[in-house]
């Protein structure tokens, strides 16, 4: 998959990724349409299908809600790569099917407008204006059967 | 090599003799938690999955506590979601307006959880039972759903940060003190999968109150679980909510921890964490001239009997500030009316504050006291980030219910 670079910074938490004042539903669609809203108010009119996000450390910390990767998702980005992640926010995106990376080389190179290019399988991100391939482990077995299921349900 | 409490209590629920930091495990568990907010998503999940039925209709715990009572028509549907839900599957343990309560404070009311269970909830505060020496920890609500259905979860085992509590602390001194100075030390991302394992002499100086307050906000260092084991204290608080027993577990001698944190409880201050990180902490006497709009004191982390009685005290023949709105939110309803019996209800509105039914509300910026555009709140909740409780621009200090009386009677940050 290939798509352009949306950065942000260290803490990203799930509060500022879907406000709780829109957690009156679980539309993932009117979810998408909020996200990230109070730290880039631009962000659901810039993002394209395809696109990636890339951010600092502790993404996704703070609130446990599943509506965080659920509207990253429906928002239309493909992956996010993280210097790393939450815990819980971890788990939400492996259980919902979200790839989630954590390569902080990656994660920290990244501008924002980067085109970047990630292989899942090979585990591999290049980022094309750097003309830099990072590779990335894989995960444990049982995380990737999971990945593999398209989630924890899948 | 030994395992830490928060090692033995997966091994045991996994079926194993030993489990090592890293290794991912799949365990039994013995509650499993969701709230208005995020059992819609489960159900959803459950379903699409086209799966039925629940493991264990006895240990599944609903609380309508977030958005509720309803405050819009779509909180009202989400509810109705649940309780439909609840009422299909027949649980045991859902609660609506009238005996719902803040999750975390109500089911260990409800004596829901005992030592040495594992329970995940779809919250991440759930890591507050560790107060009760119980594995607790707050996952998403596909985890929710499929441990409902399953009665399973699959765990990375966590490593572990040995917080090492010495000495006794002062009598303004709350757990939220404590906490806050941790997090202070160590950071948002501290304890990033770890345990929190409290112990040493101090624990004993620590109420039960103190301790939930201290494990609720681990998950603020990024902590995957937050404990205390077993004692006469958490004895004393189960006594009377559960006939169930547990099962006490003890760290071995010979545990490992990737780090030592030593806190005398004795040198602590008041603490304020300023925005928008629970890590940048202050002592209060350095908080500077704040004034304040608002002060919140509720909510999972200081809504308890004795956050209440704490509050009463600075209130108790005094008024709250002119232009700042206090307000009250007793986490559940056996802790209000407590507060009524104690004639901490009278003191809280002499004073010219306002008591809240139990909710979550301000906390996540849901009802109940939003802030307004460049507002500042004191609140006793447990995050403070950008927009958390109203206007991006708004801004929220987490201190202790003491510290949060004391400024809703200056008018701004700062003890009396």
């Amino acid at each position: 998959m290939t798509g352009k670079a949306h950065k942000y910074g260290d803490n990203v938490d799930t509060d500022v990724i879907i406000p709780a004042r829109y957690l009156n539903t679980s539309d993932a669609r009117e979810l998408a349409a909020h996200c990230m809203e109070d730290i880039d108010a631009e962000f659901s009119a810039k993002v394209h299908g395809g696109d990636i996000m890339t951010a600092g450390e502790n993404f996704g910390c703070g609130s446990s809600r599943e509506h965080a990767p659920l509207a990253i998702k429906a928002s239309g980005i493909s992956c996010v790569i993280a210097a790393s992640f939450a815990r819980i926010f971890f788990r939400n995106a492996i259980n919902i099917g979200l790839p989630i990376l954590e390569c902080k080389e990656a994660a920290l190179d990244s501008l924002d407008g980067d085109e970047m290019e990630i292989d899942l399988t090979k585990g591999f991100i290049i980022n094309k204006r750097l003309g830099k391939k990072y590779s990335v482990p894989p995960y444990p077995a049982e995380i990737r059967e999971i990945i593999a299921r398209g989630g924890l349900f899948g | 090599m030994g395992m830490t409490l928060s090692q033995k209590i997966l091994a045991d629920k996994a079926g194993l003799e030993e489990v090592k930091p890293g290794q991912l495990v799949t365990a039994k568990l013995d509650l499993v938690l969701g709230n208005d907010i995020t059992s819609p998503v489960a159900i959803n999940e459950l379903n699409k999955a086209g799966k039925s039925g629940v493991f264990d209709k006895d240990k599944i715990a609903l609380v309508m506590d977030h958005f509720a009572p309803n405050k819009d028509i779509k909180s009202a549907q989400q509810c109705k979601k649940c309780r439909e839900f609840a009422a299909a599957q027949n649980i045991t343990h859902f609660y609506d307006v009238g005996e719902m309560g803040i999750e975390h404070a109500l089911l260990p009311e409800k004596g829901l959880v005992c030592p040495g269970d594992l329970v995940i909830g779809a919250d991440s505060h759930t890591c507050t039972y560790g107060a009760l020496g119980a594995f607790s920890t707050g996952v998403g609500s596909t985890d929710m759903a499929y441990g409902m259905h399953k009665g399973t979860a699959w765990f990375k085992v966590p490593s572990a940060i040995k917080v090492l509590l010495k000495g006794k602390k002062a009598a303004n001194i709350c757990g939220k003190d404590v906490i806050l100075h941790l997090i202070g030390k160590i950071g948002v991302c501290g304890a990033l999968y770890k345990s929190l394992e409290f112990v040493g002499d101090g624990c004993r100086n620590l109420d039960i109150d103190d301790r939930f307050t201290i494990c609720n906000m681990a998950i603020e260092a990024g902590a995957k679980n937050g404990i205390f084991a077993y004692d006469e204290i958490t004895a004393e608080y189960l006594n009377g909510r559960t006939s169930r027993k547990g099962k006490i577990h003890e760290a071995d001698k010979d545990a490992e921890y990737e780090q030592t944190v030593e806190i005398d409880l004795s040198a602590l201050t008041p603490t304020v964490a300023f925005p928008h990180l629970p890590e940048n902490t202050r002592t209060v006497d350095q908080a500077g001239d704040i004034k304040i709009d608002q002060v919140v004191i509720g909510s999972c982390t200081n809504g308890h009997i004795s956050d209440l009685r704490a509050a009463a005290n600075v209130f108790k023949g005094r008024k709250v500030a002119k232009g700042v709105r206090a307000i009250i939110i007793p986490a559940t309803n056996e802790i209000y009316l407590q507060a009524i019996k104690e004639g901490l209800a009278e003191i809280f509105i002499n004073a010219g504050a306002v008591i809240s039914t139990p909710t979550c509300g301000p906390c996540l910026g849901g009802h109940m006291g939003i802030l307004a555009e460049n507002e500042r709140c004191v609140a006793t909740t447990n995050r403070n980030f950008v927009g958390r409780m109203g206007h991006i621009t708004s801004e929220i200090y987490l201190a202790s219910p003491y510290v949060a009386a004391c400024s809703a009677v200056l008018g701004k940050i700062g003890v009396l």
